[in-house]
């Protein structure tokens, strides 16, 4: 079992401090910044890795910082063997939304990248099957954007109330 | 010797007009289309058990909108699901009814303002018979709204000139004393189509 501190040290031994922030806010768990572009070699290593043996991604979300025109993905990882747990935060443009695809490390991504983009248009590069899974796929926007606003009309049926 | 001054010795003939024949039965036999979307369906599940019964009203569920006479649409329709609504409204046959059962089918419930997703009652895409208030309603209601529905069947008419469709209004004090006006005779809906537009005034007055 290793706290957040000791996986952080473990992270920028094996890639360097370039791209990783650990930050700890006191008020929820504290978390690990990664670079999209190096999230899968870590997303592997964490799981691969003797000592570290993530062998489950718990839940992956998409989050909107609306104030820094961000768009975010948080990984919560969580390794049965080892019995800890990791956050992981990955932080992108809100007009360039993209970030590599994890499916084929953790399955358990699929739906929800998939939910992550739907909800946010977070593209997941190298998703197998990357279209919308809750609403339509002709529904326009994003509707857990903070600055979503819902069409007028969808397919002739007025959507206000 | 006519037919109606006759005698007869066994009980097998029943002297009625065609229309409350056909009327009749038509309202003893509803079968339903199983449509449950959300929280609803669990009550017209249990409306469909032993402890309340459908089956008693000859109300018993089909899978299949060919077979069916009135679709419960039992929960929150999404405007994803509304498309499909509509399709399976027009591929049931004719006469077709439809209760709405819960607030979110009757109009959006507690999805009205925020529900970006839900369409704010279903009578915008299919014709409703009979509107089960309630979140969910309890089994009674749904089985009320369905001795509603028989008794609206029942008010229906082959003669020409009188919209079997139209909607009617049925005041109900509790007890025997149904009454059914047609919506332009009450005062009610005088007063309710007065007032609608002032909400919808009120409504563009605030942007929502």
């Amino acid at each position: 079992m290793m706290k957040i501190e000791e996986l952080y040290k473990k992270l920028i031994e094996k890639f360097g401090e370039e791209g990783f922030e650990h930050v700890a806010d006191g008020v929820v768990e504290p978390w690990i910044v990664v670079k999209p572009e190096q999230l899968r070699d870590v997303a592997k290593f964490l799981r691969d890795e003797p000592g570290l043996r993530f062998d489950s991604l718990m839940c992956l979300s998409g989050v909107h910082y609306q104030k820094e025109e961000q768009l975010g993905v948080t990984y919560h990882l969580d390794s049965t063997s080892e019995k800890h747990k990791l956050t992981l935060k990955v932080l992108m443009p809100q007009d360039d939304a993209r970030v590599p695809s994890i499916e084929q490390i953790w399955k358990t991504a699929d739906w929800h990248e998939r939910e992550a983009f739907d909800m946010f248009g977070i593209h997941f590069e190298g998703h197998p099957d990357h279209r919308r899974i809750l609403c339509p796929d002709d529904w326009e926007g994003y509707p857990l954007r903070k600055d979503y606003k819902e069409q007028e009309f969808y397919r002739g049926m007025k959507v206000a109330y | 010797m006519g037919f109606l001054d006759t005698t007869y010795k066994d009980s097998n003939i029943i002297v009625v007009s065609l229309e409350k024949a056909l009327n009749w039965a038509r309202k003893s036999s509803l079968w339903y289309m199983q449509f449950g979307l959300a929280c609803c369906a669990i009550e017209m599940m249990a409306t469909a058990a032993s402890r309340y019964d459908f089956d008693r009203f000859g109300i018993i569920p089909r899978s299949s909108p060919r077979q069916a006479d009135v679709m419960i649409v039992a929960g929150t329709v999404t405007l994803k699901m509304a498309t499909r609504i509509q399709r399976l409204y027009e591929q049931m046959s004719e006469p077709r009814y439809v209760i709405s059962m819960g607030s979110c089918s009757n109009c959006g419930g507690p999805y009205w303002e925020h529900g970006y997703h839900v369409l704010k009652g279903v009578d915008r895409v299919v014709p409703v018979d009979v509107y089960v208030p309630g979140c969910p309603p309890r089994p009674e209601a749904l089985l009320q709204g369905f001795l509603h529905l028989q008794k609206k069947i029942m008010n229906e008419t082959l003669v020409e000139g009188v919209d079997p469709t139209k909607a009617v209004v049925i005041e109900d004090q509790g007890g025997e004393d149904v009454s059914i006006k047609n919506v332009d005779e009450t005062e009610e809906h005088k007063k309710a189509q007065i007032e609608f537009p002032q909400q919808d005034a009120h409504r563009k007055e605030s942007g929502s």
